[in-house]
């Protein structure tokens, strides 16, 4: 026995000696890589092919893993930071710490053409319902500002969907979006620092509507089996988020690096994170989208901002936002 | 004595030191208009919840202090029990009574009452109170079983009436400890956005922590971050140099120790006892079960990793109740020794710091020397352990205060110093603040999810991030059934040093 230990413990020296298995570093948001999330998948997917060992490190969401990324500049152990969203991406290029990556086919529903990311998933904001308590839905922010139904927003100053929701009243609505705020004000129960706490308390009753994406519903069907949540289709359009990863510059591994970044858009990658992320996938897999989301609303109009104009209507338009809503 | 000042000096320079290190790396130093209304609306909710606490928390504690009821040992034990729930969980409870369909709003639609709306301002004191309303209680049941028994008995052999007992026994005790405990509240409640945005009911309910975080998180505008930590610290010095000078010794003298309880009132006295108690006891512990109740079902069907990281935040918990527990002792009794007020301030900063502040600059400055991933739990019980102390210090100050006024004399005429000190006169006296602290500094570091989200890797979950992690992907039954092993398991932790305490106490 004890031969058999040290024998195999010499083995394993020597493997070490002879070549080390190369590190592949992701830097991602906190609800990526538990047991449940897109994470176990996509490192068993990658490994089986590359040779490597693929290692997440994380950061609490979208806007903490680009936080990190500036706080550790270029002495950054991560090669690959997958999970912002393209309110951020002009903030992060900005930065000089991505590097250009090959563009990769994808399905999205707009152009997308950002030199230094890869787009892997994206979704719809949309106000999800509980159509057993809400017979007829709004279709749109005016109807839903002149009814007296109650939502649930998040805060664009801390939360990914409350930055959303303020860029879709802007993109649609454009200077009329602070009247739109002021109309809504008296529909909004109150506001939340982020996504869990407001989508649970719409769970819990608090509300007709909270803000979240058209594809949240999915996962009421297919993984509860409950039908009863519905999203609103709004007819001046649905604001999306754009999910994207990149390659940081300083990278000692650029070619597992872009190996990482060929794989996230590949079918078995893809097939992965529609039913661990809930969102749309970058290119539709071969095998198609799971049973259940052909019943999902499908906007006709998608608004987006390019990443320039989303970063410099940010700061207005939060302030434009909280000016209305603190009267 | 020097040992205490190294600890202070410690405490201040990892607080300040973390602001310094954000200011350092800053660009550009501006405050933005929104920021003055979030310091007006910080101040108010701060100001009316502690006040709020304290004043609930003065009929609870005497009724408490003076009825012996079954279950009353269990209910004072269970007063920790809120310090340990993540805020989601702890909100959500809330809802369940207070909401929109919950019983209170049933009931008032069934008289053909207007419905009650929690959110608002009012709705920010009731969250505020929910969690502080059970230290404010638990703080100032110490200070009426620290009056002597004697003093009851003379009082009830002169035939005081009541009204005249409370002026000359219970008055000076409360002048000693309230200003202590309103601050140590006003701050805690100083340093919350969670609770304040949520249930606040938009950005005009905007608190100095949640620019904070906006500012580090999305505008990465480090300058604006380390000036509202200033603004912070110097909210946190300035209300605790005022309130030390308020506090006044009660000048009750020392008693045997060993107290019964004062002569029970009879009559409407009685009743209002157990109104008060009653009410307290609903207030807190129907969202509590509430919450309980949700994680029943999920417990079937628990991930993997609950039993892994369960162990890491028993383990964080542990070593950062003991090591909380140390340092503070240290400080209160130097604290009471020197008339140096600095070393109380610099035990109150940690209650001012933004966890998010001090992570980041913990972050800065230990990230050339060690990986963030390896450092977690290290990090995680050295912060939980700092963030407690200003609760342990608030709870053994008064006590060491007094111990220093009876004993201080007798004590050095014979020669007591060093171990044999702490052994026969410190830890006796202190037993029941020192069991209750460090079953306080345990919960909290249970429930703590603070600086865990910015150094933990992959495999480095706690539960409170579990709790987290399993809201954010849908799953809230079994993110429920997580909470309900958390708030357990943290109960647990400080059943056993409390009731340790009070048991050795009582001995």
């Amino acid at each position: 026995m004890k031969t058999t230990l040290l024998a195999a413990g010499l083995l394993s020296l020597a493997s070490m000696a002879i070549g080390e298995t190369p590190v592949l570093t992701v830097l991602t948001y906190d609800s990526f890589t538990p047991e449940w999330g897109p994470g176990p998948l996509i490192e068993t997917g990658f490994e089986a092919t590359c040779r490597c060992d693929l290692q997440f490190i994380t950061a609490g969401d979208g806007a903490a893993v680009l936080a990190r990324v500036k706080l550790e500049g270029v002495q950054s152990e991560a090669d690959v930071v997958l999970g912002l969203d393209t309110t951020l991406t002009a903030d992060a290029a900005a930065t000089g710490l991505f590097a250009p990556v090959a563009a990769a086919e994808n399905t999205l529903p707009v152009p997308f053409s950002e030199p230094n990311f890869v787009p892997f998933d994206w979704g719809w904001f949309a106000m999800v319902y509980d159509s057993t308590k809400l017979a007829t839905a709004p279709t749109s922010f005016k109807e839903l500002a002149a009814s007296n139904l109650k939502i649930l927003i998040q805060d664009p100053r801390s939360s990914t969907p409350g930055l959303g929701l303020v860029m879709w009243i802007k993109a649609a609505y454009g200077d009329q979006a602070a009247q739109i705020w002021a109309d809504l004000a008296d529909n909004i129960v109150t506001v939340t620092p982020g996504w869990t706490e407001a989508y649970n308390m719409f769970l819990e009753g608090e509300a007709d509507m909270v803000l979240s994406y058209t594809t949240s519903p999915a996962y009421h069907l297919i993984a509860e089996g409950d039908a009863t949540k519905s999203a609103a289709l709004f007819r001046e359009g649905h604001y999306l988020q754009i999910e994207v990863a990149g390659k940081l510059a300083a990278s000692d591994q650029p070619a597992l690096a872009d190996a990482f970044l060929a794989f996230l858009t590949s079918d078995e990658a893809q097939a992965a994170l529609i039913t661990t992320n809930w969102m749309y996938p970058a290119k539709t897999p071969s095998s198609g989208l799971p049973q259940g989301f052909e019943t999902l609303i499908q906007p006709a109009t998608s608004l987006l901002f390019s990443s320039a104009e989303a970063q410099a209507a940010r700061g207005p338009a939060i302030e434009e936002w909280r000016t209305a809503l603190s009267k | 004595m020097t040992a205490a000042r190294a600890i202070a000096a410690g405490i201040a320079a990892l607080i300040l030191g973390s602001a310094a290190l954000l200011a350092g790396q800053a660009q550009t130093w501006a405050l933005l208009p929104a920021d003055l209304a979030a310091v007006r609306f910080t101040l108010t909710q701060a100001a009316l919840s502690a006040a709020a606490s304290v004043v609930l928390a003065i009929p609870v504690s005497r009724a408490l202090f003076r009825r012996r009821f079954a279950g009353r040992s269990a209910l004072i034990g269970l007063m920790a029990a809120p310090f340990a729930l993540p805020f989601v969980v702890a909100v959500l409870g809330l809802l369940t009574i207070f909401g929109r369909s919950g019983p209170v709003n049933m009931a008032l639609a069934a008289l053909g009452l207007p419905p009650f709306s929690i959110y608002g301002l009012h709705g920010v004191v009731m969250a505020n109170v929910f969690f502080n309303l059970p230290l404010a209680t638990r703080m100032l049941l110490h200070g009426w079983q620290n009056i002597p028994t004697e003093r009851f008995r003379l009082a009830q052999s002169l035939s005081m009436p009541p009204s005249a007992q409370f002026r000359h026994l219970e008055w000076p005790m409360l002048r000693a400890q309230t200003p202590g405990i309103l601050v140590v509240i006003f701050l805690v409640c100083l340093t919350s956005f969670a609770i304040s945005l949520t249930l606040g009911g938009g950005p005009k309910s905007s608190t100095l922590e949640l620019a904070i975080y906006q500012s580090l998180r999305f505008d990465y505008d480090l300058g604006r971050a380390s000036l509202l930590a200033i603004v912070q610290f110097s909210i946190c010095a300035g209300v605790t140099l005022i309130a030390s000078r308020l506090t006044l010794p009660d000048g009750l003298g020392s008693g045997l120790q060993g107290f019964a309880p004062m002569m029970p009132a009879k009559g409407w006295r009685r009743s209002a006892d157990i109104v008060w108690i009653s009410l307290a006891a609903l207030y807190l512990f129907a969202p509590l079960c509430a919450a309980m109740i949700k994680g029943l079902p999920g417990l079937a069907d628990l991930p993997n990793g609950v039993a892994a990281a369960l162990a890491r935040s028993v383990a964080v918990a542990l070593g950062s109740s003991g090591l909380c527990t140390g340092l503070a002792l240290c400080l209160a009794l130097a604290a009471a020794q020197d008339k140096n007020r600095w070393i109380e301030v610099a035990a109150m900063l940690p209650l001012a710091a933004s966890g998010l502040v001090l992570g980041t600059g913990l972050f800065i400055a230990l990230r050339p020397v060690a990986r963030p991933e390896d450092i977690a739990l290290p990090i995680t019980l050295l912060v939980n352990a700092v963030l407690a102390l200003p609760f342990l210090v608030r709870l053994l100050l008064p006590a060491a205060r007094q111990m220093n006024a009876n004993y201080g004399q007798l004590a050095q005429s014979l020669g007591l110093s060093g171990a044999a000190r702490l052994r026969y006169v410190t830890v006796p006296l202190l037993a029941r603040p020192i069991g209750y602290g460090a079953g306080l500094a345990a919960a909290l570091s249970m429930g703590d999810l603070g600086v865990i989200t910015l150094f933990a890797g992959q495999q480095g979950a706690t539960l409170p991030l579990l709790v987290q992690q399993l809201i954010g992907a849908y799953r809230m039954d079994q993110a429920a059934a997580v909470a309900l092993i958390l708030v357990l398991a943290s109960f647990t932790l400080f059943a056993l040093l409390d009731y340790g305490a009070r048991r050795y106490a009582d001995t």
